[in-house]
């Protein structure tokens, strides 16, 4: 879906915490999440607390988007 | 003589130890035949023993992969096999690159030769076609009965250190390799042959199969986020409570498009995730956790971006197939050029 999106132009993040796949599958901008069942979080964490770090994760999302890249590149 | 040795490594289904909410569990070493493996060791004969088989849950193993695969050598080389053989993985994606992994692993660092067995849509198989012998299954368990025999076929191959034919002969996806061979006509008569075959339409192979490069362009940075209609879209399978359309929970044949104006978090009670390709558990108390839509709110308040589009896209994406993904995207994409949407971030398990 990442290719069938892009390929109109439109700029796409992955988010996603198999970054190797998403590396085969082609995206070309990647950002790293927490876990499979839960990317933007973390049930161990308090409400408040994980709500940052969702915030956190989709802060680099959208920054990724700002970033112009000519390779697929992982946004650590 | 004593017997060639084999160990064996699954995943925690097909131990029968459970689905989704036993992926996490880590390396486990028992003796012997475990699941599939019971029908292996019969393929396999009388001269071959499957002495351990490794269980490893699927999202440790990719969560966690430098410690999985050094617990997971640890274990192979306590046994020191002949031959290692990882899956069938079929068409899970997750089991696949876990079976790649730890065969390549054992292949490189143990040097004991490995094998393993997928679905050719596995992205497993990108990742390690060129490293590994990878036997094509079907794309679910149900293929399990003829996946067998033929890794089997293979293994017994490589413990007895025969000569490899080329893929359709063995049964194995194409690595890449080029082997050469003494062939009855020389290349010029050859690819005359093949010339005139195409000619008169009938079917002929290639010796040459050109590569397919499909990636796309890299969509052009957005210059200034507080201006910029963002869309979600998900492989996650989040759907508004219900399922209203009945998107399948895996090999989906469809994808949803809902509206969110004026929804400001996902809550328990309006969402949850079709998807049955991971522990739903955490999706399902709060979506947010796959579809960020609470924190694009805040963002979308605080003016950091233009607007959150009015409606996300989702679908399940395990086990779905590359033609259908791509057939959804194309056909959404559309409806997202459309609206006016710059960016889109999207989500995947």
């Amino acid at each position: 879906m990442v290719k069938g999106i892009e390929a109109t132009g439109i700029p796409v993040v992955h988010v996603c915490t198999v970054t190797p796949i998403s590396l085969t599958v082609g995206a070309n901008r990647i950002v790293p999440a927490i876990a499979i069942p839960h990317p933007f979080g973390n049930p161990a964490l308090d409400a408040g607390e994980e709500k940052k770090l969702r915030r956190s994760i989709v802060e680099k999302a959208l920054k990724a988007l700002t970033v112009e890249v000519t390779e697929q590149t992982v946004f650590k | 003589m004593s017997k060639f040795k084999v160990v064996h490594y699954i995943n925690q289904f097909f131990a029968g130890i459970g689905g989704e909410e036993k992926a996490d569990i880590k390396p486990e070493l028992r003796e012997g035949v475990v699941g599939p493996g019971m029908a292996l060791q019969g393929a396999l004969g009388e001269d071959v023993e499957i002495v351990a088989t490794i269980i490893c849950g699927d999202s440790y193993f990719n969560e966690n992969l430098e410690e999985a695969q050094k617990e997971v050598l640890a274990m192979v080389e306590k046994h020191n096999p002949d031959l290692f053989i990882a899956g069938p993985a079929f068409n899970a994606g997750r089991y696949g690159t876990a079976c790649g992994t730890i065969a390549k692993a054992v292949q490189n660092n143990l040097g004991i030769k490995s094998v393993t067995a997928m679905y050719i849509e596995n992205p497993g198989v990108d990742m390690y076609r060129k490293d590994l012998f990878i036997v094509e299954t079907g794309n679910s368990a149900a293929a399990m009965r003829k996946a067998v025999p033929a890794i089997a076929k293979l293994a017994l191959k490589l413990i007895n250190n025969e000569t490899i034919g080329g893929p359709s002969e063995e049964g194995y996806i194409e690595r890449g390799v080029r082997v050469n061979y003494f062939a009855d006509k020389i290349g010029a008569e050859r690819a005359v042959d093949m010339l005139v075959k195409k000619l008169k339409g009938e079917e002929f192979k290639t010796e040459y199969p050109m590569p397919v490069f499909d990636n796309v362009e890299p969509g052009k940075a957005i210059v200034d986020l507080s201006k910029a209609k963002i869309a979600l879209v998900t492989s996650g399978g989040i759907v508004p409570k219900g399922n209203p359309d009945k998107i399948e929970s895996s090999s989906a044949s469809k994808y949803g498009k809902y509206d969110i104006d004026g929804v400001m978090d996902l809550t328990e009670a309006t969402y949850e995730t079709a998807h049955g390709g991971y522990d739903p558990v955490y999706a399902n108390e709060d979506s947010d956790r796959v579809l960020p839509v609470d924190v694009l709110r805040d963002l979308e308040k605080e003016g950091a971006i233009g607007e959150l589009h009015r409606y996300f896209y989702t679908t399940t994406g395990n086990g779905t197939s590359v033609k259908n993904s791509r057939a959804f995207a194309d056909e959404f994409a559309q409806e997202l050029l459309a609206d006016g949407v710059d960016a889109v971030i999207l989500t995947s398990t």
